[in-house]
C-alpha cells in the first residue's frame, strides 16, 4: 500500500490539532520536535521507496482517478518534501529560542506545523483543485504565523499580504474554473492527457498564462512588490520558513503544471517565463545591492533565487533542469540559513541598521564563519551547494543559446555575493564596538545553523551520490507520461 | 442564461475592485468578499448551468446535472468565509493597534520595533 505518502501531511496536520489541546509550552515544544523529526524520516523512506519501485501515488478514498483525489509521490515532489521537513526542523528549534513567551502562547507551534503540512500537501497532491485548497491551509498558517505579536509594522504587512494574496487565490479559482470548462477535469494527469487530446491552442495558453500570473504573485515571480515588505516583518524563525517554503511552493506550482500541462507551447509561456525570469534576477538583485538594511539585503535575494530557478525551467531541456532542481533544493536549504543567521545578528547587534553594526565576530566567531559559509554558498562558489545548479543551469542557458539570461544569471549572482559580502564585512568585521554585555542574548542558533550549513555542504561535495535522485525527478518532468502512467493507470 | 451569468459575475468582479481600491478597511474585505462571489459564480457557469435534472447519474437517468462544481463552490466558500473573518479580526485588531481604518493612516517609517 502507498498510504505512507499521506504521512509527511498527516503527521503536521494531526500534531497540529493535537498541540491546541495542551497548554504545556515546554510539552508543545517536545511534540512539535518530534513530529518533525518523524516526518524527515518518512520522507527520505519515501525517498527511497520512489527510487526502488517508482512513482507512488494514492487514490484517496479508493475512488480511481480522475474522479476522486490523487496524491502523487514522484521524485521531484518528494525530494521537496525531505528537505522541507529539514529546513522546518532547523527553524522550529531556532524559534525555540527566539519567538518568546507571548507568541508561544497562542499557539505558535500549532500554526508552524499547519504551514508545513499546507507545503508538504501542495507538492503531494495531483489535482489542481487540491492543489488550491492546500496552498490556502499554508496561506491561512502564514497570515497567522505574519501577525502573531500584533506590532505595528507586522499588522499592516498581514493586511497587505492578505489581500494580495486573496486576490491571487481568487484568480487561481477562476483560472481552474476555466480550465475545467475546457477540459472538465482536474485531475493533473488527466488534464495533461486531455490538454494534448485536444491541442493547446490560444484559449488554453492563455488560461495557462493566468496560471502564470497566479503562481507568479505566489512565487515572487517578477511580481514581487508584496515581498520585501512582509518577509522582513516576522521573527527571523517565521521570516526564514517563509523566505525558504512559502515562494518555493509557487516556483512547485509552475514546475508542475508548465511540464505536465502546458508544454505544447513553450514558444509563448516558456519565452515569457524566461522574460519574466530576468527581469526578476535584475530587480532583485539592485534591491540586494542598494539596501543597508539586514533583513531587506535578505529578502531581495530570495527574489534573485527565484529567478534564477525559473530561467532553469524555462529553458527547458534536461540539463538546465536538472541545474533548477539543484539550485532549488539548494536555495530553501540556504535561505532558511541566511534568515536565520541575520536574526541572530539583528538580536546580537539590536539593531538591522548594517551601518550601525560592526565587530561582531571578536565575540561570535563561529557565527561569522557560518555567516561566511551561507554568503559563498548563496553565490555559487564551489564546493557549496549553490555551484552545481548555477553552473547546469548556465550550461543548460548557454547550449540552448540564451546568452544574454545567463549572462545576467551569472553577472547577477556576483552582485549576490556583494550584497551578502556586505553584512560580512560590515557587520562582522571591524571595530567591536558592543561589549559582551551590551549585546542581545541568542540562544538556539548554532546548532540549526550549522546542520543547514552542513547540508548545504554536502549538497555540493555529495553532488556525485546525490546525483541518481535528481536525474529520476528531472526524467519525470521531462516525460510527463511516467506520471500520467502512474496515475491513471495503476 | 449563461451570457447573463457571465454579465453578473463581471458585475461582482467591478464591484469588488471598486471596493478594494478605496481607503477603508471595512469596504476592502466587503471586496474581497464580492470577488470570491464573482469567482464562485464563474465557476457555477463554466461548467453549464442547469440542465433539468438532478446531479444523479442512475442507470435510467438520460440527463444530470454535474455536482462537482458545486462541491468545487463549497470548499471555495468555506475558505472564503474564514480568511474573511480573520481578515475582519486583523482589521480591528489594527484599529485598536493603530487607532485608525483608513489605509493611509498606516503608512509610515519602517520602524520595526
Amino acid at each position: 500500500m502507498n498510504n505512507i505518502i499521506t504521512l509527511p501531511i498527516l503527521i503536521p496536520l494531526l500534531t497540529g490539532i493535537f498541540l491546541i489541546f495542551f497548554r504545556s509550552i515546554p510539552l508543545q515544544k517536545w511534540i512539535s520536535a518530534i513530529a518533525l523529526i518523524v516526518t524527515t524520516g518518512v520522507s527520505a523512506y519515501i525517498i527511497h521507496l520512489i527510487s526502488t519501485h517508482g512513482i507512488l501515488t494514492l487514490q484517496l478514498g479508493g475512488w480511481e482517478a480522475p474522479y476522486g483525489i490523487t496524491l502523487v509521490a514522484d521524485m521531484f515532489a518528494a525530494l521537496l518534501v525531505l528537505t522541507t521537513a529539514m529546513v522546518s526542523l532547523c527553524c522550529l528549534y531556532y524559534a525555540f529560542g527566539t519567538v518568546g513567551k507571548n507568541r508561544e502562547r497562542f499557539y505558535f507551534f500549532s500554526f508552524f506545523l499547519f504551514l508545513v503540512a499546507g507545503v508538504n500537501g501542495s507538492f503531494f497532491t495531483g489535482d489542481i483543485f487540491n492543489l488550491f485548497v492546500c496552498f490556502e491551509l499554508m496561506l491561512i498558517s502564514s497570515y497567522v504565523l505574519l501577525s502573531l505579536g500584533g506590532e505595528r509594522i507586522q499588522l499592516r504587512e498581514t493586511i497587505k499580504y492578505l489581500l494580495i494574496n486573496i486576490i491571487s487565490s481568487m484568480i487561481f479559482v477562476l483560472a481552474i474554473a476555466y480550465l475545467y470548462g475546457i477540459t472538465g477535469t482536474l485531475n493533473m494527469a488527466d488534464l495533461s492527457v486531455k490538454v494534448a487530446e485536444i491541442g493547446q491552442d490560444g484559449l488554453l495558453t492563455t488560461v495557462s498564462l493566468l496560471f502564470l500570473v497566479v503562481f507568479g504573485l505566489k512565487a515572487a515571480l517578477f511580481l514581487y512588490f508584496w515581498l520585501p515588505g512582509s518577509y522582513s516583518a516576522p521573527p527571523p524563525a517565521v521570516a526564514a520558513l517563509f523566505g525558504a517554503l512559502l515562494t518555493k511552493v509557487g516556483i512547485y506550482a509552475i514546475f508542475r503544471t508548465f511540464t505536465l500541462i502546458f508544454y505544447h507551447q513553450p514558444e509563448v509561456t516558456h519565452t515569457l517565463m524566461m522574460w519574466m525570469a530576468a527581469l526578476t534576477m535584475i530587480l532583485g538583485t539592485i534591491g540586494a545591492v542598494a539596501h543597508w538594511d539586514v533583513k531587506k539585503i535578505i529578502v531581495y535575494n530570495v527574489i534573485v533565487a527565484v529567478g534564477l530557478i525559473i530561467f532553469g525551467l524555462s529553458v527547458f531541456s534536461s540539463v538546465s533542469l536538472i541545474g533548477s532542481l539543484y539550485y532549488f533544493v539548494h536555495d530553501m536549504i540556504i535561505k532558511a540559513l541566511l534568515f536565520l543567521l541575520a536574526g541572530a545578528v539583528i538580536i546580537i547587534a539590536r539593531t538591522h541598521k548594517l551601518h550601525e553594526i560592526s565587530g561582531l565576530i571578536r565575540h561570535h566567531p563561529y557565527l561569522g564563519w557560518l555567516f561566511f559559509i551561507a554568503a559563498l554558498s548563496l553565490a555559487g562558489i564551489p564546493p557549496f551547494g549553490g555551484f552545481i545548479g548555477k553552473v547546469f543551469i548556465t550550461q543548460g542557458g548557454l547550449e540552448n543559446g540564451d546568452y544574454i539570461v545567463a549572462g545576467i544569471g551569472l553577472f547577477t549572482s556576483l552582485l549576490v555575493l556583494y550584497s551578502v559580502m556586505k553584512i560580512f564585512l560590515n557587520g562582522f568585521w571591524g571595530e567591536t564596538i558592543l561589549s559582551k554585555k551590551e549585546e542581545g542574548k541568542v540562544k538556539n542558533v548554532l546548532l540549526p545553523c550549522s546542520i543547514l550549513a552542513a547540508l548545504t555542504i554536502l549538497l555540493g561535495l555529495g553532488a556525485e551520490w546525490t546525483y541518481v535522485y535528481f536525474e529520476q525527478a528531472v526524467e519525470g518532468l521531462m516525460n510527463p507520461n511516467f506520471y500520467i502512467q502512474a496515475v491513471l493507470h495503476d | 442564461m449563461e451570457i447573463l451569468m457571465s454579465v453578473i459575475a463581471g458585475i461582482l468582479f467591478m464591484v469588488g475592485t471598486y471596493l478594494i481600491l478605496s481607503k477603508n478597511m471595512i469596504r476592502i474585505v466587503l471586496g474581497t468578499n464580492f470577488i470570491s462571489h464573482g469567482a464562485h459564480i464563474l465557476i457555477l457557469t463554466m461548467a453549464g448551468l442547469k440542465t433539468g435534472a438532478p446531479p444523479l447519474l442512475g442507470l435510467e437517468a438520460t440527463n444530470y446535472t454535474d455536482p462537482l462544481p458545486q462541491a468545487l463552490i463549497l470548499t471555495a466558500i468555506v475558505i472564503s468565509f474564514g480568511v474573511t473573518a480573520f481578515f475582519l479580526v486583523l482589521g480591528y485588531r489594527t484599529y485598536k493597534v493603530t487607532g485608525t481604518d483608513n489605509t493611509d493612516g498606516l503608512r509610515g517609517p519602517d520602524s520595526y520595533d
